[in-house]
């Protein structure tokens, strides 16, 4: 227990020990973060009425950016599937940093949904036992469940790996695969779940699609490995952490496949609604052509396809193959699924209401700042977690043996 | 010292100055980034914070809860409230019924639902939404115009629909709600208790009347215009950052007395009353006059009728 604790306290010194290039990087973000942090006083003080939502397009861009997140957290498991199923070389000593991503990205995606709330004040009322937990009715209730889940396996994973390094000895297998196995299908939940928010909202028939959850997990499965090929490459550069070409070569090929299911299910989505018509189709016109003189979106959505689908036929292509041109095409589909899945997915749900009113939604500055904020805290996080695990990975912090430790 | 070696224990003077440095900057900046909410104002006392959910409260309970709320009421508007826990009656449902030949669009319901339910004036905040939709074959809400300022109505070529909260027996909001902050009461009218609610506003993207409103900012009402008659899940003033709607005038209709905008109409195409009396109105349009619900093929079941009158 004592050996645990130093352990803590001594990646807890690590994560504030770093060259200039470490305190401005993390000095640039804590500045972000406090940006944001003063906009989301104001939003506390005077109410939502700050942010550019309205009764009629009622979740923005807050809701827009947990979606994207919950499913970059999911992506993780694209590299735990590879290495505990496939048993793939390449990629084990990776794993723990796409895990520590989805520690990242979970709390960002806890944060946005805090943010989003009216009365977050009122939290309590969401915690089981103690307030009124309308589960299994409430899908909002679901993914308390498998967020907070998601959250606390990844962190046992990762901190016990961890931790068993810097120990110098071999994980104990049953205390750590059930969760391995746990926690990838657990990955695939967080994700479906967060779909059926959507989903089962019958009222709303651009979301009422049963090929939503497959999209949002197969458009996941691209934006996360493609976020983590170049986060790789920037601990590459940063550290003396040993990243192999023929790792990021793996999650390319994952990439490869996860981008072409997502296109196809795009494609499957478009024929659906425009095909057979019909006044169902109104969101989906709103977002691709416009409605009655509104185009809000128009623009967005054609940079993203366009983006899709030129990263589509990049990673497909062998150019690909050379790190810069697989940096660029990571971007593309990176920017293009966030635009897709995240404006261009839960904005258009509004619009038109439900009894036909159409009201165009913009994020405010103020909205705006509070995101840019969360992002940097999720940065923020990322860069600390690596900061303190690495040395630990790569052998460089260890527990000092009794003997030396006399010395 | 390369930066993966853990720093030497203990302080020396400079280090000691130079982490004082760092925390007391980190700590002013925090501070100033946390400056507006200095002009909060009154948030939450300490009771309303902890209170327990509307079913979960004792009698006794309910009773130190409605004086608390009309001190609060007070406070806020300068007026003494009376705030009622209005309870169901036994053996009545509650059903709406509303005759579209008649309707001219006026909108005084919308008006006198407003100045009875203490809706804000400032952010405005309306439960009635009446869509002019023209006569051209179509029943499409598409088409419709909610924001129409013609000099008066009805206007030729076009007939009205007011739409408002339908009261589902299967309301998908009451499904949604992650925290039970509402359901539907025994005499059908689905409810909100606005200090359970924790203003995801799920419920309103899960409406498909468009029946629910947010509270994006603090409600204003003018002291002169707030009708102190008021039901602590109806009327009352509303906080900010809760979800609101449209609940039958609760603290008339369980009184026996017709809600606001049934009472106001002009031409007389609202009609209100219990469907589990077998002579009331409403029974009679159900059963002698051809009526229809809204969006039907999503297995709502409002008890908000339609009809026409030839």
């Amino acid at each position: 227990m004592r050996n645990y604790a130093t352990f803590l306290v001594r990646c807890g010194r690590l994560a504030f020990v770093g060259d200039w290039r470490y305190y401005t990087w993390l000095g640039a973000l804590t500045a972000v973060i406090l940006l944001g942090l003063n906009a989301y006083a104001k939003q506390f003080a005077v109410g939502l009425i700050t942010t550019g939502m309205s009764d009629q397009v009622s979740w923005g861009v807050y809701i827009a950016n947990f979606t994207f997140l919950v499913g970059m957290a999911a992506a993780a498991v694209m590299l735990v599937i590879p290495v505990h199923i496939y048993k793939n070389e390449d990629l084990h000593d990776l794993v723990i940093i796409g895990e520590l991503f989805a520690v990242s990205a979970i709390l960002m995606c806890l944060c946005f949904v805090t943010v989003d709330l009216g009365r977050p004040d009122r939290f309590w009322h969401l915690i089981p036992w103690i307030g009124i937990f309308h589960f299994p009715g409430s899908m909002l209730s679901w993914d308390v469940l498998v967020l907070n889940g998601y959250l606390l396996l990844n962190l046992h994973i990762c901190g016990y790996m961890i931790y068993c390094r810097y120990c110098g000895r071999t994980p104990s297998k049953w205390f750590y695969y059930p969760f391995v196995f746990i926690g990838i299908i657990w990955a695939v939940s967080i994700h479906t779940v967060t779909a059926f928010l959507y989903v089962g909202l019958g009222g709303r028939p651009f979301w009422n699609s049963a090929v939503l959850g497959p999209r949002f997990i197969a458009s996941a499965f691209t934006a996360g490995p493609a976020f983590i090929i170049i986060a790789l490459q920037v601990l590459r550069h940063f550290s003396t952490y040993r990243v192999t070409d023929k790792a990021l070569m793996t999650l390319r090929s994952i990439i490869q496949v996860a981008m072409l299911v997502n296109l196809f299910l795009l494609a499957n989505e478009a024929f659906n609604e425009f095909y057979a018509g019909g006044r169902h189709i109104a969101s989906t016109r709103y977002l691709f052509f416009g409605l009655h003189g509104h185009h809000a979106l128009v623009p967005w959505i054609w940079t993203a396809v366009t983006f899709n689908v030129i990263s589509a036929i990049l990673f497909v292509m062998k150019a690909s193959r050379r790190i810069p041109v697989l940096n660029i095409t990571c971007a593309l589909a990176i920017v293009g699924i966030w635009i897709e899945k995240g404006m261009g997915m839960v904005v258009p749900g509004f619009i038109p209401t439900p009894i036909g009113e159409i009201v165009d939604y913009t994020p405010s500055f103020n909205e705006v700042l509070i995101c840019l904020g969360i992002w940097a805290f999720g940065f923020l996080c990322f860069t600390i977690f690596l900061r303190m695990s690495v040395p630990v990975l790569q052998g460089k912090v260890f527990m000092a043996r009794p003997r030396e430790a006399q010395a | 010292m390369t930066p993966d070696e853990t720093p030497p224990e203990g302080m020396t003077r400079r280090s000691f100055l130079r982490t004082s440095t760092v925390l007391a900057t980190g700590a002013a900046a925090i501070a100033a980034g946390l400056a507006p909410l200095r002009k909060i104002g009154h948030y939450s006392s300490v009771e309303e914070f902890l209170q327990k959910q509307y079913k979960e409260l004792s009698p006794a309970e309910m009773k130190v809860v409605l004086a608390r709320i009309e001190g609060e009421v007070e406070r806020q508007y300068g007026i003494r409230p009376h705030v009622r826990d209005y309870k169901p009656m036994s053996g009545v449902q509650f059903v709406y019924a509303l005759n579209l030949s008649r309707c001219v669009g006026c909108r005084k319901c919308v008006h006198a639902c407003v100045a009875e339910n203490n809706q804000s004036r400032n952010p405005e905040i309306q439960y009635i939404r009446v869509v002019k939709l023209p006569n051209d074959g179509s029943f499409d809400l598409e088409s419709g115009d909610v924001n129409y300022t013609p000099k008066s109505v009805p206007e030729a070529g076009f007939f009205y629909m007011p739409i408002q909260c339908h009261q589902c027996h299967n309301p998908p909001c009451v499904t949604v709600c992650p925290v039970k902050a509402t359901w539907q009461e025994a005499d059908g009218i689905t409810v909100i208790d606005y200090n359970w609610c924790i203003g995801c506003r799920y419920c309103e993207a899960a409406c498909p009347y468009f029946a629910r409103r947010f509270n994006f900012a603090t409600p204003s009402i003018p002291k002169e215009q707030i009708n102190p008659k008021m039901s602590y899940l109806g009327n009352r003033p509303r906080y900010k950052g809760v979800m609101e709607k449209c609940h039958f005038c609760i603290q008339r209709t369980r009184e026996g007395r017709y809600p606001a905008c049934v009472e106001v109409c002009p031409t007389g195409s609202r009609k209100f009353g219990n469907i589990l009396d077998p002579d009331s109105e409403v029974s009679y349009i159900l059963k002698n006059k051809r009526v229809f619900v809204l969006k039907e093929e999503l297995g709502t079941h409002p008890r908000f009728f339609y009809y026409f009158d030839i």
